[in-house]
């Protein structure tokens, strides 16, 4: 058996969060995710908590294990030796209850970065693609790999300081589409601003916390260098179109 | 307030009709109601691809005989030729959309060879064209900010009266609050319901709910015992490796490293993948073959039941790396080992429910204004056994019609019945309330019930099924219906009360289980995923039909059939390998 140290906050019930502890079976195939599960289906039918694919790939199953953030579905009971292991919900987001946090903000974020192909003139006709070589397929394919498992930003410091900042999964959303062959939109406006790629002070606690190696902080440092570049041509009589 | 469309559910099948409504007309209300985010839907999780005719060489006709063939010509023929036809366009519309398809080196989409398929026209994004088709859908929509959704909200009743849809009923899972969300149309597109089972490669939030939802409206369910199993899920976890793998030319093999596919008229064993032959046989016949290997006594034994293996070793690392990331990603992470140097234990696993809600070929159901498409719907097109990749591009065609059917009937339908939306919407929120405060059950939970059901199924409308196992299911299933509504909650609060959620998900899955075994019993022959062992050959004299199961006045099932739609294909021999 394994002890899991699990963070319970009942709206209308706890002032603020308690923990509980609960025993479940020690097994080496287990995630910390059944033994949640455990939990809710054995021990206690009260305890809340968000997951679906237990795969990692559905990005819901994202909070806090001893003190790292982490999707509970890919992280192993064992990898804890003899316990006890904390569970808590993800850092820097309001909890709604138990082990769910309110993620509406970050996901206006994601809406706020224009994240569709902006093409100009007309579009295709249903009979034909847009040619896209394996290479130009390869300049942003890392980028739409996010799953929206919000771990990058329960990571940032800045996001935890700074509500404001558009933090490190919209900003590499706005780049899978900014490199992508086939978009001709415009985004600067979105990501050149403080609040944007400027608000990041560099830590690369996102690309850590990664479950899928997206590198959020590759993105940002990236388009940082485009902002700059854009910024100085715009700044240059012949350099605006 | 009053939406023109109302989608519940926010998958492949939900994005795509609500952006088909809002192309059809940018000025009808249309809200998604989900109880999970849109990018959470299980669509996410589907990985081998999509099937739509565009190489050189191939016909619409092909891939309408492949489907009609490896559905055991069960599917309505009408709707495989509209699906094979507007599929290309709709995997092209989602490449406008910006879908990360991969590619050819000239920069052309690619196909790979998939399950039952004659002909290579298997689009895919890697193998998470599933992940990708989602989230290019989700991010498509956002761009239409007409479209509202209710994110965490759980339908759990449709508005009916006079024959059409008022609307539904749902619960803001947040805070408990309840609220009849009145609408002139409606489209079902939960998804399955694989959680039904107790071994499945399905997402937690498959309970079939918007099955259930039309079922108790009156709509009959369809081809309800047809389920899938498909051949190859991880031990324990049931995670899915994708068909994909033997695509790309993985075997599967036996404890004594016999491919044993051979010995099952699926033709004989070559060094490369060989189209409609052995690992890229049907799966309904090849997990057959599992179990017939078990019998044999040639299968491996684990803590988690009866393995074969799916050996990849030979493909080596650049091509596993670059054709399949994600089936070594998976095995690394959930089963401890490397498909480069290792082999892959697997069984079958329950995957898909080819039976669903009854919809014409624009996806209406029987009641006015009220739609189903994607995996809730039985169009039908996936007939006795669905082929591999054919069940993304159903979600985008069907969802699309749906949606644009949805759109039309919105602009005519009379504004939504207010007497009705409230009645109803009183009547159901006591019903809730009344549930959530339930503190006086007895000792069992909704887990064990719910565990109990899924053993019940698998014993009897697995693989392989007998009357007597299916008598002693159906008896269960109704004792156990009854436990359920004496279940005990822990929890009565509102906020984010997931015991109360899966309280109402058991009931719905009891819903599709007692549908699934009254189909299942009724059917006296052997057709595709439907295996009678008592009736071992398929019967087109009695049963070239549709299993159509009825709401009957008892609340238990009622069985009828509806005769199969025959176009260009006229019932034959089902041939694989030779």
């Amino acid at each position: 058996m394994i002890t899991l140290q699990v963070s319970r906050y009942r709206p209308g019930q706890d002032a603020e969060p308690v923990f509980q502890d609960y025993e479940v079976p020690l097994r080496s195939d287990w995630a910390v995710l059944d033994g949640l599960a455990h939990i809710k289906d054995h021990l206690d039918g009260t305890l809340s908590f968000r997951w679906s694919c237990r795969m990692g790939i559905c990005g819901s199953c994202g909070m806090t294990v001893n003190g790292e953030p982490r999707l509970t579905c890919g992280t192993f009971l064992t990898d804890y030796g003899e316990g006890p292991i904390r569970v808590e919900p993800l850092r820097g987001f309001p909890v709604i209850r138990d082990l769910v946090v309110d993620i509406d903000d970050v996901l206006a974020k994601l809406a706020h970065v224009k994240p569709w192909l902006i093409r100009e003139g007309e579009e295709l006709p249903l009979t034909a693609e847009y040619t896209q070589t394996p290479a130009q397929l390869e300049a942003y394919k890392q980028y739409s790999m996010c799953i929206n498992c919000m771990l990058c930003y329960s990571a940032c410091p800045v996001y935890a300081l700074e509500p404001d900042f558009l933090g490190p999964a919209a900003i590499a959303l706005a780049q899978r589409y900014n490199l992508d062959s086939r978009d001709q939109g415009d985004r600067f406006d979105l990501l050149a601003t403080d609040e944007g790629v400027w608000g990041c002070t560099f830590v690369g606690e996102c690309t850590s916390a990664c479950p899928k190696h997206v590198d959020p902080a590759e993105a940002i440092q990236r388009y940082k260098l485009t902002a700059a570049l854009t910024s100085v041509r715009n700044l240059l009589p012949w350099g605006r179109s | 307030m009053i939406f023109d469309v109302l989608i519940v559910g926010g998958g492949g099948a939900g994005l795509r009709a609500a952006i088909a409504v809002v192309e059809a007309d940018p000025g009808l209300k249309v809200a998604i109601v989900s109880k999970v985010y849109p990018m959470r839907s299980h669509t996410v999780s589907a990985e081998g691809g999509a099937a739509g005719v565009i190489g050189e060489g191939d016909t619409l006709d092909e891939h309408a005989y492949d489907t009609i063939s490896g559905g055991d010509w069960l599917c309505d023929q009408d709707a495989v030729e509209a699906f094979v036809a507007e599929a290309p366009r709709e995997l092209i519309r989602l490449e406008h959309w910006g879908c990360p398809w991969s590619r050819e080196p000239d920069g052309r989409v690619a196909v790979r060879p998939f399950g039952g398929m004659k002909r290579m026209r298997t689009w895919f994004a890697a193998d998470k064209t599933g992940f990708h088709l989602l989230h290019t859908l989700f991010q498509t929509s956002l761009r239409h900010q007409e479209i509202q959704r209710y994110d965490e909200w759980y339908a759990t009743r449709l508005i009916v009266d006079d024959g059409r849809v008022h609307g539904v009923v749902a619960m803001d899972i947040r805070t408990g609050a309840i609220e009849a969300l009145a609408a002139r149309t409606v489209i079902l597109a939960t998804g399955g319901c694989g959680r039904a089972f107790p071994f499945t490669t399905n997402a937690a939030i498959k309970t079939g709910d918007g099955m259930s939802l039309a079922y108790r409206a009156g709509v009959p369910l369809k081809d309800m015992e047809f389920v899938q199993y498909h051949p190859t899920g991880l031990p324990f976890t049931g995670i899915l490796i994708t068909e994909a793998a033997r695509a790309e030319g993985g075997w599967l093999i036996n404890k004594d490293g016999y491919r044993y596919l051979q010995d099952y008229d699926l033709g004989v064993p070559t060094p490369t993948p060989k189209l409609r032959s052995m690992e890229l046989g049907p799966r309904d016949r090849l997990s057959q073959a599992y179990v017939r290997e078990v019998e044999r006594g040639r299968t491996a034994e684990t803590p988690y039941g009866q393995v074969v293996y799916l050996d990849l070793r030979h493909l080596g690392e650049a091509r596993i790396e670059a054709r399949i990331p994600f089936v070594r990603e998976l095995c690394r992470s959930y089963q401890n080992l490397d498909p480069v140097t290792d082999l892959i234990p697997v069984r079958p696993v329950v995957h898909y429910m080819m039976g669903g809600v009854h919809t014409d070929i624009d996806g209406a159901t029987p009641i006015r204004g009220l739609y189903a498409a994607g995996e809730t719907a039985c169009v039908s097109i996936n007939g006795a056994n669905r082929l591999g990749s054919n069940s993304l591009p159903e979600c985008l065609v069907f969802g699309a019609r749906a949606g644009a059917a949805a759109a039309r009937e919105a602009r005519e339908a009379p504004a939504a019945g207010e007497r009705a939306v409230r009645a109803q919407g009183a009547d159901e929120r006591r019903r809730l309330e009344h549930e959530r405060d339930r503190r006086d059950g007895g000792a069992e939970r909704i887990a064990d019930i719910r565990e109990q059901m899924q053993e019940t199924l698998e014993e009897a409308a697995g693989i392989y099924r007998t009357r007597d196992a299916l008598d002693k299911a159906a008896n269960r299933i109704a004792e156990l219906r009854e436990r359920a509504a004496a279940a005990r909650l822990d929890d009565h609060s509102t906020a984010f009360n997931t015991e109360m959620v899966a309280a109402l998900e058991l009931s719905s899955m009891l819903d599709v289980a007692e549908t699934i075994v009254a189909c299942a019993l009724n059917r006296e022959e052997s057709r595709g995923a439907h295996q009678r062992s008592d009736f071992p050959a398929r019967d087109d004299g009695r049963f070239l039909a549709h299993s159509l199961a009825y709401r009957g006045a008892d609340g238990g099932p009622r069985v009828e059939l509806l005769p199969v739609t025959i176009t260009r294909w006229p019932p034959g021999e089902r041939v694989y390998g030779r």
